[in-house]
C-alpha cells in the first residue's frame, strides 16, 4: 500500500492528471451549463466517455509505464514481488486517471442530474479507464520500444472504438437474412466500447428506437437483469487484461 | 319593401323563442319535489321541456330521451350506472345534456356501453360534463350538427381488453369537439366516416392505443389540441383534405409510438404544430400533397419518416431540434420537396450574409438508411463508426437518396409561434 501512496504521489505531481482532471470539468461544466437539455448534456458526455477517455488512459498509462521503467527495476531490486509492484502501479494509475475522471464529471453532473443515466455514464467512464489502462499495461510489457508500444496501444484504442463495430455492421449486413440479433448481443459483449455505450443508450432514447424489431436487444439488455449483465461484463473485461499483462510482466526476463 | 321582410324576420324570431320558451320545467331532486329519478322524469315530459336534476347519486342507466328537451344537472349530479349497461341514449333531435357526472357504464364484450349515446339524431349538445369510468363516453353514431364541449373523461385503465373511446364518433357530420379533457380511455377521440368537423383545444392524454383516431374522414380539421403521452399517439389515416393547425404532441414515447401517423392521406396541411420527445414525430405512408410549414420538431427520435410511398409532399420552413434522425426514409428515391428549413445538424456557412446556407443540406444520414432497412442495426447508435461514417457520406453520397436535400437550409431558427389565436 505504500508503494500506492508513493506512485499516485508521484501522478499526482506530474501535473499531468491535473490537467485531466480541469479538461475533464472544463468539458462537463460548459456540457451543464450550455446546454439547457438533460439528454443532450449526457449524450456529450457519453460521446466524451467512448472516445476520449479510452484514448487518454490507454496512451497515459504506456507513456507513465515507459517513464516509470527504471524506478520498477529499482524497485525489483529490492525484496518486493513483481506481482505487488505491478498492482500497485494498475492501483495507482487507476486511481488517479479514474479519480479525476470520477470528480470532474461526476460532481457536476450529480449536483445537476441524478439519475440513472448519470450514474451509468460514471461507472461506464471509471470501467473503460481501468480496462485501457490494463490494455496499456500490456503493451507497454509487450515491448521495450516506447514507440511500438504507444502504437500497440493505440491500435488497441482504434480497434475497439472504430474497427470492431464497422466489423460488427459489416455481419449484420452479410447476413441480414438470417435472425443475428443473439449473435450481435454476443458480439457486443466482446468490446468494453460498446457494452458501456449500449448500456447507457438502452436507458436513454435506444430502446424506444429500436422497436419491435430489436425485442432482443431491449428485452435482454434493456432490462435489469441486462444492466447487471453489462456491469458484470465491464468487471471481467477490466480483470482479464490486467491478468494477462500481470502473467506477462512476472514471467518476463527484464 | 325591404322593411316589411325586416318585421316579418323578427316577427319570425320572436315566435320561435316564445315558442322555445314555452316549455314546462321540472326538478328532479333526491329529497322532495315531483320526481326523484330521471327515468320517471323522462316519461313525463313532452317535446321542449327542461328538466333540473338537482345534486345527488342517481343510480339509474337505460335512460332514453325520445324528445327534444334541455338536461341540466344543478351542481353535478351523479348518474351511476352500477355497470349495468348504457347509461343515456338520445333518440330525438335538439336536445341538450349539461352538468352531469355519469360514471359506471360497466365493460361488456358484446354491447359497446357508452355515458351518452347518440343515435342518427342531429343538433345535440353534450356540454360541462364529466365521465368517469365508462366504457365509451360519448358516442356519436350517424348524427349531425352535435357540439360536444367542456366536458371532462377519465376512462379506468385497468380495463385495458374492454375499454372504449373518450368521444367516438362514427358517420357524423359536423360536428364540433372542443374544450374537452381525455385520459385513460382506450382512443382519447374516434374519428371514422365523419365529414366537415373539428376537433380543437381537447387535452388528450395518457390513453391506452391513440389521443386521436383518425380514419376515413374528409374535409376535417384538428386545432390546437394537446395530445400527450398517449400509447400510440396520433393516427390519421385514410383521408384527404385534412388541416392539422397548431397542435401539440409530446411525450409518444415507445416501441410503435408516433407522434403523428399519417396513412393514405392527400392534399392536407400541417402548419404551426409542435413535436417535442416522441419516437417518430411524424410517420409518413403511402401520402400525397400534404405541406409540412413552419412546425417545430424537438428533440424526437426521428422528426419524420418519409417511406418511399410518399410523394409531392412539401416540408418548408420548419424547424429540426436536437431530434437523433431528422429524416428517415427507405428508399433511393425521394419525390417530396424540401426547403427553407432550419436544420440544426447543418454544419453549412453563410458567406452572403442573406440567411440562408450557401451549401445545401442532406436531412438523411447513411446510419438512418441502414436501421431503417434493417432494424437491428439501430444497436450501433452513436458508435464512433457510425459517425465517422455519416460524415463520409455527407461529403461523399453513395447510399443516401440524391434527391433528398434541401437547398436553401436557414442559417437561424425560423420564428414559428402560430400568428392567429383561435380557429
Amino acid at each position: 500500500m505504500k508503494l500506492v501512496k508513493y506512485i499516485l504521489f508521484d501522478l499526482v505531481r506530474s501535473r499531468f492528471v491535473l490537467f485531466y482532471f480541469l479538461l475533464l470539468l472544463l468539458f462537463t461544466g460548459t456540457f451543464v451549463l450550455l446546454q439547457d437539455d438533460v439528454s443532450k448534456v449526457q449524450l456529450s458526455l457519453l460521446n466524451i466517455i467512448i472516445l476520449v477517455i479510452p484514448l487518454v488512459s490507454v496512451i497515459f498509462a504506456t507513456i507513465h509505464w515507459y517513464n516509470s521503467s527504471e524506478f520498477i527495476e529499482v524497485l525489483l531490486a529490492q525484496p518486493i514481488s513483481r506481482k505487488r509492484i505491478f498492482i500497485s502501479e494498475f492501483i495507482a494509475l487507476s486511481l488517479a486517471v479514474g479519480g479525476a475522471f470520477l470528480l470532474a464529471t461526476g460532481i457536476p453532473l450529480l449536483i445537476f442530474y441524478p439519475d440513472t443515466v448519470s450514474l451509468l455514464l460514471m461507472i461506464g467512464g471509471f470501467f473503460l479507464t481501468i480496462i485501457f489502462i490494463a490494455l496499456a499495461f500490456w503493451s507497454a510489457v509487450f515491448t521495450r520500444d516506447k514507440a511500438k508500444g504507444i502504437g500497440l496501444s493505440l491500435v488497441f484504442w482504434l480497434y475497439f472504438s472504430l474497427i470492431y463495430d464497422g466489423l460488427i455492421l459489416m455481419i449484420m449486413f452479410n447476413f441480414s437474412d438470417y435472425p443475428i440479433d443473439k449473435i450481435v448481443v454476443a458480439l457486443l459483449s466482446l468490446n468494453p466500447v460498446d457494452v458501456t455505450r449500449v448500456m447507457i443508450l438502452m436507458k436513454m432514447e435506444m430502446s424506444a428506437m429500436l422497436g419491435y424489431s430489436g425485442a432482443v436487444f431491449t428485452d435482454f439488455i434493456g432490462s435489469n437483469v441486462g444492466m447487471i449483465y453489462s456491469v458484470v461484463l465491464l468487471l471481467i473485461w477490466s480483470i482479464i487484461p490486467f491478468l494477462w499483462a500481470l502473467r506477462k510482466f512476472s514471467k518476463k526476463d527484464l | 319593401m325591404v322593411k316589411i321582410k325586416g318585421a316579418f324576420f323578427l316577427i319570425f324570431i320572436f315566435t320561435l323563442i316564445c315558442f322555445q320558451s314555452e316549455g314546462k320545467q321540472f326538478i328532479v331532486s333526491k329529497t322532495s319535489h315531483e320526481f326523484s329519478s330521471i327515468k320517471n322524469a323522462l316519461l313525463k315530459i313532452s317535446a321542449g321541456d327542461t328538466i333540473f336534476v338537482l345534486s345527488g347519486i342517481y343510480h339509474e342507466y337505460g335512460l332514453v330521451i325520445k324528445v327534444p328537451i334541455t338536461l341540466i344537472g344543478n351542481n353535478f349530479p351523479v348518474v351511476d350506472g352500477d355497470s349495468h349497461g348504457q347509461i343515456f341514449s338520445i333518440e330525438s333531435d335538439s336536445v341538450t345534456v349539461s352538468g352531469f357526472v355519469i360514471q359506471n357504464t360497466g365493460f361488456s364484450a358484446m354491447n359497446d356501453w357508452a355515458g351518452i349515446r347518440t343515435q342518427n339524431v342531429s343538433v345535440i349538445t353534450i356540454e360541462g360534463n364529466k365521465f368517469l369510468n365508462c366504457c365509451y363516453a360519448i358516442f356519436l353514431a350517424g348524427s349531425k350538427y352535435c357540439k360536444v364541449a367542456n366536458n371532462i373523461i377519465k376512462g379506468n385503465p385497468a380495463n385495458q381488453q374492454l375499454a372504449g373511446n373518450g368521444i367516438h364518433c362514427w358517420q357524423s357530420i359536423n360536428c364540433e369537439i372542443y374544450n374537452n379533457e381525455i385520459a385513460g380511455q382506450r382512443d382519447g377521440i374516434y374519428f371514422e366516416f365523419v365529414q366537415g368537423s373539428t376537433i380543437s383545444n381537447n387535452h388528450s392524454y395518457e390513453n391506452m392505443r391513440y389521443g386521436l383516431h383518425f380514419m376515413f374522414n374528409d374535409n376535417n380539421r384538428f386545432v390546437e389540441n394537446l395530445f400527450e403521452n398517449n400509447g400510440s399517439g396520433v393516427a390519421v389515416m385514410f383521408s384527404k383534405n385534412i388541416t392539422m393547425l397548431n397542435n401539440v404532441y409530446r411525450n409518444n414515447w415507445g416501441a410503435s409510438a408516433y407522434g403523428l401517423l399519417l396513412k393514405e392521406i392527400n392534399d392536407s396541411y400541417v402548419l404551426y404544430n409542435h413535436f417535442e420527445k416522441n419516437t417518430a414525430a411524424v410517420y409518413m405512408e403511402g401520402c400525397n400533397r400534404i405541406v409540412f410549414t413552419r412546425n417545430d420538431f424537438l428533440q424526437n427520435g426521428w422528426a419524420i419518416r418519409v417511406q418511399a410511398s410518399c410523394m409531392n409532399n412539401t416540408i418548408a420552413c420548419n424547424n429540426f431540434l436536437g431530434n437523433t434522425f431528422d429524416i428517415a426514409t427507405n428508399g433511393s428515391l425521394s419525390l417530396n420537396i424540401y426547403s427553407g428549413n432550419y436544420w440544426e445538424q447543418y454544419e453549412g456557412y453563410d458567406l452572403n450574409k442573406n440567411g440562408i446556407g450557401d451549401i445545401p443540406f442532406r436531412p438523411v444520414s447513411v446510419f438512418s438508411m441502414f436501421s431503417e432497412n434493417m432494424p437491428e442495426s439501430m444497436v450501433m447508435m452513436r458508435s464512433f463508426c457510425v459517425t465517422l461514417l455519416d460524415k463520409i457520406e455527407k461529403v461523399v453520397p453513395g447510399v443516401i437518396p440524391e434527391d433528398l436535400i434541401d437547398n436553401s437550409p436557414m442559417m437561424k431558427k425560423i420564428n414559428n409561434a402560430y400568428p392567429g389565436k383561435g380557429t
